[in-house]
């Protein structure tokens, strides 16, 4: 199985129960804004911890409470694309793309540097700084720095939002063909019902 | 003109030990001070705070007691390393090292702070270690504030006089660096130019570090503009 998710997670006065499992490579989270989808991803990533449940991911448990399981985010192999990206301010864009690809084992890497920047037309922005890039390029540097970390899932937080419509579909062509061509899965928060129909196997709503 | 050298060159040797010797022990108060939440964090800010607002002649009567050849830390290194500080200008080094931490702690602190705590979590997705997190990103972003945090002790070394005076004494060749040179010459009949030649090349030497130390924060800041 892809995803098995059952956790109670509380953020203050809001309170997250979800639970599902989803055998289908790629998963949507959907739900109106604020309902903490971006947590759940956290979650799932190592970067917060639910007060109760259990997080499995492609067979391997990186979370419970039940058995004490708590993963740092280091060891769960998460490749996480922020909605904000969050790529380093002070490093290339090339050494944005390396950084995570040298912390991996060299027997997890499944995909290489070279293949990645042609996959997703970067070769072209490899000197630039981050804050020279457009949302597009961004997001698809981001993209390309979280494949190359060796990751056994990806979590794609908004990927589309705020981009024009031209870029928006120039990027979906691609999660398509990662989810065609890469098989990791994948689990996508959108807002957008468009997105969701067009990519998910199977739609997991948060309320 | 000898004289006022050497005076220039015991105060520089002063102020690099130092700054030297505060730099890592600031930059491990200012970390533990911006990112991590512990009982007794406001004690121990304060305990930092503490040169900054107590008279600088109680800093180095602490320091006598303390380390001074009888007192516990003193008479500890004297008896392991053979080390004494007090009326050598290693001791004196000691008493500007505890004057200038606050200030140091202060701007490296705020540099760290401004470091975005998400992209030290992106860091630990992409595989670091928390250590790693922290030297390849917490590290380098916050630079310049480490730089201008040296400056600023560097300079308030230099102008170092109430903890210097009463722990180490005021020994010509040996802990007399620049404000107690200048305190020297002002109690001798005649000396007024030599007080005169110290005192501009203190202003000289203390703006010239402050703005060092300002243009570093100002790089820093347009640094972070871009951040995302």
């Amino acid at each position: 199985m892809s995803f098995e998710v059952s956790i109670q997670h509380r953020v203050g006065e809001r309170a997250i129960n979800l639970a599902f499992v989803s055998e289908e490579r790629l998963t949507a989270l959907v739900g109106p804004s604020g309902v903490g989808k971006t947590t759940v991803l956290n979650c799932i990533a190592g970067l917060a911890r639910p007060q109760r449940g259990r997080i499995a991911v492609a067979g391997e448990a990186l979370f419970d409470t039940g058995l004490g399981l708590d993963l740092a985010p280091e060891r769960r192999g998460a490749g996480y694309v922020f909605q904000d990206a969050r790529l380093f301010p002070h490093l290339r864009v090339d050494a944005n793309l390396r950084y995570g690809e040298r912390l991996a084992q060299s027997g997890r890497r499944w995909i290489g540097h070279a293949d990645v920047v042609e996959f997703l037309g970067i070769g072209h922005l490899l000197g630039r700084w981050p804050a020279t890039l457009s949302g597009g390029e961004t997001r698809r540097v981001a993209i390309g720095r979280a494949l190359l970390s060796a990751p056994r899932f990806l979590l794609l937080d908004e990927p589309f939002a705020s981009l024009d419509a031209e870029r928006a579909e120039a990027l979906m062509t691609l999660v398509e063909r990662i989810r065609d061509e890469l098989a990791i899965p994948i689990l996508l928060v959108s807002h957008d019902r468009g997105e969701v129909d067009r990519l998910a196997g199977r739609v997991v709503t948060l309320r | 003109m000898p004289d006022e050298w050497s005076v220039v060159a015991l105060s520089l040797r002063v102020s690099l030990l130092a700054v030297a010797l505060t730099l890592p022990l600031a930059y491990a108060l200012a970390w533990l001070l911006a990112r991590r939440r512990f009982p007794g964090a406001i004690l121990l800010d304060a305990l930092v705070h503490l040169p900054l607002v107590v008279p600088p002649v109680v800093t180095g009567w602490l320091l006598l007691v303390l380390f001074g050849r009888t007192g516990p830390i003193g008479a500890w290194l004297e008896a392991q390393f053979g080390i004494v500080l007090v009326f050598r200008w290693t001791g004196a080094a000691l008493a500007a090292a505890v004057m200038a931490l606050p200030l140091m702690v202060r701007a490296m602190r705020l540099s760290i702070e401004a470091v975005d705590r998400r992209l030290v979590e992106a860091a630990r997705t992409l595989g670091a270690r928390p250590w790693r997190a922290f030297a390849t990103i917490t590290l380098p972003l916050s630079l310049p504030g480490i730089a201008a945090g040296a400056m600023l002790g560097f300079a308030r070394s230099l102008g170092e006089f109430g903890a210097t005076i009463t722990f180490a004494s005021n020994i010509a060749g040996e802990t007399r660096t620049l404000p107690l040179a200048i305190y020297s010459g002002l109690q001798l009949p005649g000396a007024e130019a030599q007080v005169a030649r110290l005192s501009v090349i203190s202003i000289v030497l203390s703006i010239g570090a402050l703005v060092i130390s300002e243009l570093l924060v100002r790089r820093a800041g347009g640094r972070r503009a871009h951040v995302l």
